[in-house]
C-alpha cells in the first residue's frame, strides 16, 4: 500500500509505488472472476465513502458523526430516481450526489458554528433528525425501503444488469472518487485544510477564511459520500433505514480509524477488512456490533494511527522507500 | 379546550413531556458532569442507563431484589462498571485529544449494547412498579399515574441532590476547582486521578439510576437508550456545557416542548429537538447557559 507523498517529510518512491499500484490494479481487474461481484463492489462503495469521510476527518480534522445521512439520503436519492421517474443510471447517480451535495451544505452551514466535541454531536444530531425525516416521508416506504430498483443501461447502451458491467461502472466510479479526494488533498486548497486541522486559530491569523475552507471540505465530503451511497443503491438495487441509520455513521469511522485516519490507502483497506468480516460473521451468528465495538476501542486505545499509519512509520516501509514521518 | 385541543389531552402531554423532561435532565447533567471534568463525552451514557435498567430486572429475577433496593444497588454496580473502565481505559485518553474520548466510549456502547442484545433479544421486557406506587389519583380534570407523579419528584431531588453537591460541599469544590485547573488542584495536594475517577463513577451512576426509574414506564429493552442519548446530545448542545443547573433547566424545558409538540403538531414531536439545536445554533453557538466554544 503506498501512501501518500507530503509536501513536507515526504520521500519520491516513484517506482515501488508504481509496481504496488499496478497490482493493486490487477488485483481489482481479476478480483471479479474469482469473488462474488457484490461483494466486491460492496468493498468498493464502502471505500469510496470512508475515503470520502477521511477528506473531512484525516484531512480536515474534523469528526462528523452524521455522514450516513448523505451516504443513505443519496441511496434513497438514486433509488427513487431510477425507480419511479425512470432515470437512466448516471443521471440518478447525479441526482443522488446533488441531493447529498445540499443536504451537505445546509447540516455543515450548522455544524462548523462549533468545534471538536460539538461538531460531532451536531452532525449527528441532524442526520438523526434526517433518519426521522425518512422514517416518516411517504417516498422512502418508510421500513420496507425502496426495494427493486433496476439497474438500467449505463448511456443507454451497457446493460448494468450483467454483474461484471456493474461491477467495472463501479470500480471505475470508485477509482475516480478517490482519485478526486488524492488530487484534493494535495492542491493548494488540501494544504490549507491541513493547515486548518494543525493550527486553526493560525490558520485564522493568516487571513483565511477557515469557516469557509471547511465548509467547503464538508460540501466536498458529503458529495462524494453520496456518491458512494447512489452507487450502493444500484448495486444492491435497495434503499433502506439502515442506511441512514447512526450505525452506519459509527460503521464508517470505524473503516476509516482501522485503516489509518489521514492516509489516502487507509479507509480503502479498512472498508474492505470490515466489510470482509461482517460478511464472514454474519454467517456465524456472532454480534457483530461486539466485534466491531471491540476494534474501536483497541484501535483508539493501541493503534490510533490505523494499520496504514503504523506501516507508514514502520521500519519495513522506510526500508522499501515508502516510509514517511508523520508524528 | 385551548386552541382547539381538549384540556385533557394537553395535560397528559404536559406530564409525559415532564417525565421524558425528567430523564433528559438526570442524563445530561450525568454527561455534563463528566465532560466537565474528564473532558470526555460519554457516548455510552445511553448503555449505561440501559445496564441500570436490566440490572434492576436481573436483580429481581435472580435474586428476587425489591425496586427499592435496586434504586440504590443498580447505580452502586453500574458506578462501579464505570469506576474500573475509567482505571483500565479512559484515562489513558485524557491527554490526548478530546475526540479519542468520544470514539473509545461510542466502541463500549455498541459492546454493551451488542451483548445485552445477544443474550437478551430485542423485545421490550417488562418490570413492575412496586405496589406503593402503583394505581393512580383522580385529580378531578385528570387521571394522575403516582408511578408517573413519583418518577419526576424522584428526578428533582437527585438534580437538586447532586446539585447541593457540586456546589455546597468539600468534594464538589474540588471537583469545580479541577474542573478550571486540574494541574494546579493537584499541586495542592488534592488527589485529582482519584476525584476523575469518582467523577465518572457518579455519571455512570447517574445515568442507571435514571435506567431503573424508567424501567416500570418503559420496557427494559437493550436498544432503549441508543436513540435516547442522541437526543440528550442535542439537549446538551441547546443548554451549553457550562453549568449543572443549565443542563437540568434544559432538559425539562426541552421534554416539555416536545410533549406540547405532540399536541399541536404530531408529525414534528420526533424532530422537535433537533430543530430548537439548529435554531440556538444559529443565534447563540455557545448554547443558552453556554460558556466555552
Amino acid at each position: 500500500m503506498a501512501p501518500p507523498a507530503t509536501a513536507a517529510g515526504g520521500r519520491p518512491a516513484g517506482r515501488t509505488r508504481l509496481v504496488l499500484l499496478a497490482m493493486l490494479g490487477l488485483g481489482l481487474a481479476v478480483a471479479p472472476f474469482v469473488l462474488y461481484p457484490v461483494f466486491l463492489m460492496k468493498i468498493l462503495c464502502f471505500a469510496l465513502f470512508a475515503s470520502a469521510f477521511n477528506l473531512l476527518l484525516g484531512f480536515t480534522g474534523l469528526l462528523s458523526f452524521g455522514h450516513a445521512a448523505f451516504f443513505g439520503g443519496a441511496a434513497y436519492f438514486t433509488a427513487h430516481a431510477v425507480k419511479e421517474w425512470g432515470f437512466p443510471p448516471e443521471a440518478g447517480i447525479l441526482l443522488g450526489v446533488a441531493g447529498a451535495t445540499l443536504m451537505g451544505l445546509v447540516i455543515g452551514f450548522f455544524a462548523i458554528r462549533r468545534q471538536g466535541i460539538y461538531f460531532a454531536m451536531i452532525t449527528l444530531a441532524l442526520a438523526q433528525m434526517f433518519f426521522f425525516f425518512c422514517l416518516q416521508a411517504g417516498f422512502t416506504r418508510g421500513e420496507d425501503g425502496l426495494q427493486g430498483v433496476p439497474r438500467g443501461h449505463l448511456l443507454g447502451f451497457i446493460d448494468l444488469a450483467q454483474p461484471l458491467n456493474m461491477y467495472f461502472f463501479v470500480l471505475a466510479t470508485a477509482a475516480a472518487g478517490v482519485l478526486a479526494i488524492w488530487r484534493i488533498v494535495h492542491s493548494p486548497f488540501g494544504m490549507i485544510l491541513r493547515a486548518i486541522r494543525e493550527n486553526e486559530q493560525r490558520a485564522i491569523s493568516l487571513g483565511y477564511p477557515v469557516s469557509l475552507y471547511k465548509l467547503a471540505a464538508f460540501v466536498m465530503s458529503a458529495a462524494l459520500a453520496g456518491l458512494a451511497g447512489g452507487l450502493k443503491a444500484l448495486v444492491f438495487q435497495f434503499a433502506t433505514l439502515t442506511d441512514v441509520a447512526w450505525q452506519m455513521s459509527g460503521e464508517v469511522i470505524l473503516m476509516t480509524l482501522l485503516g489509518g485516519i489521514g492516509t489516502i490507502f487507509g479507509p480503502i483497506l479498512g472498508a474492505a477488512l470490515v466489510v470482509t468480516l461482517q460478511n464472514y460473521l454474519s454467517a456465524t451468528g456472532f454480534p457483530v456490533t461486539v466485534l466491531t465495538g471491540l476494534i474501536f476501542m483497541v484501535c483508539v486505545l493501541l493503534f490510533r494511527r490505523g494499520i496504514v499509519g503504523e506501516f507508514n512509520a514502520s521500519r519495513l516501509a522506510a526500508r522499501l522507500g515508502l516510509g514517511f514521518n508523520k508524528p | 379546550m385551548i386552541f382547539g385541543i381538549p384540556i385533557q389531552a394537553l395535560l397528559g402531554q404536559l406530564l409525559i413531556g415532564l417525565i421524558n423532561g425528567a430523564f433528559y435532565a438526570m442524563l445530561s447533567l450525568g454527561l455534563a458532569i463528566i465532560f466537565g471534568l474528564l473532558r470526555v463525552i460519554n457516548f455510552a451514557h445511553g448503555a449505561q442507563y440501559m445496564m441500570g435498567a436490566f440490572t434492576g430486572l436481573l436483580l429481581l429475577s435472580w435474586l428476587g431484589v425489591n425496586y427499592w433496593l435496586a434504586l440504590l444497588l443498580a447505580p452502586l454496580i453500574v458506578g462501579l462498571c464505570g469506576v474500573v473502565i475509567e482505571r483500565l481505559a479512559l484515562r489513558r485518553l485524557y491527554r490526548l485529544d478530546h475526540l479519542y474520548g468520544l470514539l473509545f466510549t461510542f466502541g463500549l456502547a455498541l459492546v454493551i449494547e451488542g451483548g445485552f442484545r445477544y443474550f437478551y433479544g430485542s423485545t421490550g421486557q417488562p418490570y413492575a412498579a412496586p405496589a406503593l406506587l402503583s394505581g393512580g389519583v383522580n385529580l378531578g380534570f385528570m387521571y394522575l399515574p403516582v408511578y408517573r407523579a413519583w418518577v419526576v419528584v424522584a428526578s428533582l431531588i437527585v438534580c437538586f441532590g447532586v446539585w447541593l453537591l457540586i456546589e455546597k460541599t468539600r468534594f464538589g469544590a474540588y471537583l469545580r476547582a479541577a474542573t478550571e485547573n486540574p494541574t494546579l488542584v493537584q499541586a495542592f495536594g488534592v488527589n485529582v486521578p482519584l476525584l476523575l475517577t469518582l467523577t465518572y463513577g457518579l455519571g455512570t451512576g447517574l445515568a442507571a439510576l435514571a435506567g431503573i426509574l424508567a424501567a416500570p414506564i418503559y420496557q427494559v429493552s437493550p436498544l432503549m437508550g441508543s436513540n435516547l442519548i442522541i437526543v440528550v446530545f442535542a439537549i446538551v448542545v441547546v443548554g451549553g456545557m457550562g453549568s449543572i443547573m443549565g443542563a437540568i433547566v434544559t432538559g425539562y424545558m426541552l421534554g416539555i416542548l416536545e410533549g406540547l409538540t405532540k399536541v399541536f403538531y404530531p408529525e414534528a414531536s420526533n424532530i422537535v429537538i433537533f430543530v430548537i439545536m439548529a435554531i440556538v445554533l444559529l443565534a447563540r453557538p455557545a448554547g443558552l447557559f453556554g460558556r466555552d466554544g
